[in-house]
């Protein structure tokens, strides 16, 4: 089958939505004539017209809020933040508006907007590097959505748009890939695999809230999002050599989160690790171990291991950088101890 | 491209202006200018990591801004940050040894090309998040209005920052109150891809002052005596307890947006017209014309300041790597 990269694959399902639906328009920096600064939007301008494809200022809240206006009023938007560190200039218009316009309404208005952009830390310094899912994921009325693969990715993508609340589709910088279109140097990490770059070209949907297992175990269970999914992928095929049999979960969406993939994996397992690149204080890994701890309790035979980024905003030197967000080592690591009780 | 902007290539004009101020101006400039050529081939040739973005052709700004204040008078910086440190006596060794990741950059390693920082220059820092140094810089105004220290604060920030909501808040606080604060708009004519005009429904940007009854002045930001010129008399005005001023310096950015960025939005010939407005050679021409320097003697300074960048770059390449868990010192200050 035809392989797409990570951006050219949610470009694709961007596309398709927008020729079969008029009411999806596009807002950001640089998403029209320049294509996106990640290329995600290339050559929509030309297919779309100004019409759809808005060119903003910089202005997030503004945009982010004219999103919101838009989407009150029978329009689908999809908004674009060039890095998602700049989300935090327009707070108040998701976690206030957005995230809760519809409860102020007694469920009278509705909000089918998608809010995108990449994250993940590529030794651009603290402002361009940090992972703000746990932020969305604590917000009640938001959904947070976290393709790992191309094929994940077309198929989240199109359901975030056609979802009818606010959602955070959030992408990976590392992920993105060499085929994405307009080219440029490819960032790279040599723990990414290449899974999932069989995408169809016709349209399809991911349901949210259906995790996806990426490899099937037995003897532990690793949870993890994005690069982090990729990394631990690497953690199972070492651990493979060494007999020890690792299942690997994809949520892909973390709200709403698929439950019984996770708890029926657990059940057979018996020991979790997860695994999350945002930092660890009251982040997303840490949710994720509640969570178990909840519902799974009595399936475990050690404590959950978590594994996520040193309580730090992120350090520019390499060596440093490193050391805050896990690795392949500090994965692996964490199976070992997840085991060894 | 603007059609309202004119792009001058006369000598700057330098008579009545102290030589000695003119010859700092060309240094840093010059300075500047070689940092960032250098770096360029640091990133093509060598593993020096992140990113970083070019003010080249646009030193002036930084440099004409900077000369009109003191030593201890404050800036706060963008992305594009590293001529306005340069300006702002910043070591050179440091900055270079920062860009390398090493322990002894001017912020250990752990801010890199966007967030250089030297309080003991009144270097506040460089933020990369559009905008955010202007409320900043705004507030250094106000610590220096209760401190009652006499000091100024300047803030940097291009064409696309004026569209950030917090750009109104600060201006609007700073004219009520009216703060020793000054606001350079450099404006390079694009904010990535977009030009003023896609961006701002009045695209002479000065004149959002007006609706904080707050003086501006629109400058030819390639001249650096008329950068200079205008900041004297805001910092004049900023002193005296008459308040903030905003400062539009029209320039251009000549290389990419960052690194690698082609720039491929750009007219070839819109390029190639500002390459021969250069604000250094433009301001060569007026001090020989002035006879407020000698060829020779700028030829020495255009010396002196690569050899600056080299021994710079050789020291950082002496200087020790960022260790994993440097960081760990640094996340919050201890009582
Ligand atoms: C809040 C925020 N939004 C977007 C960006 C991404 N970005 C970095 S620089 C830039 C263009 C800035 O243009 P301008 O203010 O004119 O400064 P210049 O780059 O021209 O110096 C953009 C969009 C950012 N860093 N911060
Ligand atoms: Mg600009």
């Amino acid at each position: 089958m035809r392989q797409l990269g990570l951006s050219a694959a949610i470009r694709e399902g961007i596309i398709q939505e927008m020729r079969a639906d008029d009411s999806v328009i596009l807002l950001g920096e640089d998403v029209g004539k320049f294509g996106g600064a990640f290329h995600v939007t290339h050559d929509m301008l030309d297919e779309f017209g100004a019409n759809r494809v808005w060119d903003t200022p910089i202005s997030e809240a503004g945009f982010t809020g004219l999103g919101i206006g838009a989407a009150l009023t029978g329009l689908r938007p999809i908004v674009e933040y060039q890095y998602l560190d700049f989300i935090f200039c327009a707070m108040d218009q998701v976690v206030n508006q957005a995230a809760k316009i519809r409860l102020m309404s007694g469920g009278r208005a509705k909000v089918p907007l998608v809010l995108r952009g990449p994250q993940g830390a590529t030794g651009r310094g603290a402002q361009h590097s940090q992972s703000i899912e746990a932020y969305m994921m604590h917000t009640p009325g938001m959904k947070v959505v976290m393709p790992a693969t191309p094929f994940d990715a077309k198929g989240l993508i199109i359901s975030a748009i056609r979802d009818d609340n606010p959602v955070l589709f959030v992408e990976h910088k590392l992920l993105y890939g060499a085929a994405s279109p307009g080219g440029g140097k490819a960032l790279s990490d040599s723990a990414i695999q290449a899974i999932g770059m069989d995408v169809p070209e016709e349209p399809y949907a991911i349901p949210l809230g259906s995790a996806d297992v990426k490899r099937q175990g037995s003897d532990v269970t690793i949870i993890a999002t994005l690069l982090m999914l990729h990394r631990s992928l690497t953690v199972a095929a070492q651990l493979a050599e060494q007999g020890i049999s690792v299942e690997v979960i994809d949520p892909r969406s973390l709200v709403p989160l698929d439950v019984d993939t996770i708890a029926a994996s657990v059940a057979k397992t018996n020991h979790v690790v997860v695994v999350s690149e945002d930092t660890s204080r009251a982040g997303v890994a840490a949710e994720l171990v509640a969570t178990i701890n909840d519902h799974c309790f009595y399936d475990l035979e050690a404590p959950v291991q978590r594994v996520a980024a040193v309580d730090t905003p992120i350090p520019f030197g390499p060596a440093a950088e490193r050391h805050v967000i896990p690795q392949v080592d500090d994965i692996r690591a964490a199976a070992y101890r997840a085991l060894s009780d | 491209m603007s059609a309202t902007i004119e792009i001058r290539r006369d000598p700057v004009n330098c008579s009545g202006q102290d030589p000695a101020v003119l010859l700092r101006m060309f240094r840093k400039m010059l300075q500047a200018r070689e940092f960032e050529e250098q770096l360029y081939y640091l990133f093509l040739t060598t593993a020096m990591p992140g990113t970083m973005h070019q003010a080249v052709g646009q030193e002036a700004v930084a440099v004409g801004v900077v000369s009109a204040l003191n030593a201890d008078d404050t800036i706060t910086s963008t992305h594009r940050g590293h001529a306005h440190c340069v300006a702002k006596d910043v070591p050179l060794n440091e900055m270079m040894a920062e860009m390398f990741a090493k322990r002894e950059g001017s912020c250990r390693g752990m801010g890199g090309s966007m967030h250089l920082t030297d309080f003991s220059k009144g270097m506040l820092g460089a933020f990369a998040i559009v905008g955010s140094g202007i409320p900043i810089a705004t507030g250094a105004a106000l610590s220096a209005r209760v401190r009652n220290s006499g000091q100024v604060a300047v803030s940097f920030f291009g064409d696309g920052a004026v569209n950030e909501g917090i750009f109104h808040e600060a201006l609007n606080m700073a004219a009520l109150w009216k703060l020793p604060a000054i606001y350079i708009i450099e404006n390079n004519q694009y904010a990535l891809s977009m030009t003023v005009e896609e961006s701002s429904a009045v695209p002479n940007l000065a004149s959002r002052a007006c609706a904080y009854g707050m003086p501006d002045r629109r400058v030819d930001g390639n001249d650096v005596v008329a950068v200079y010129d205008a900041t004297c008399e805001a910092v004049e005005r900023a002193r005296a307890g008459d308040g903030p001023t905003l400062i539009e310096a029209l320039t251009y950015r000549i290389r990419g947006h960052a690194r690698f960025e082609a720039a491929g939005y750009r007219p070839e010939e819109e390029v190639e017209a500002w390459k021969a407005a250069d604000p250094i050679e433009r301001l060569a021409a007026g001090m020989i014309a002035a006879g407020a320097a000698s060829a020779d003697e700028l030829n020495r300074i255009r010396e002196e300041a690569e050899s600056a960048i080299e021994d710079a770059i050789e020291y950082a390449q002496t200087c020790t790597d960022v260790e994993a868990e440097d960081y760990l010192a640094y996340i919050t200050a201890e009582n």
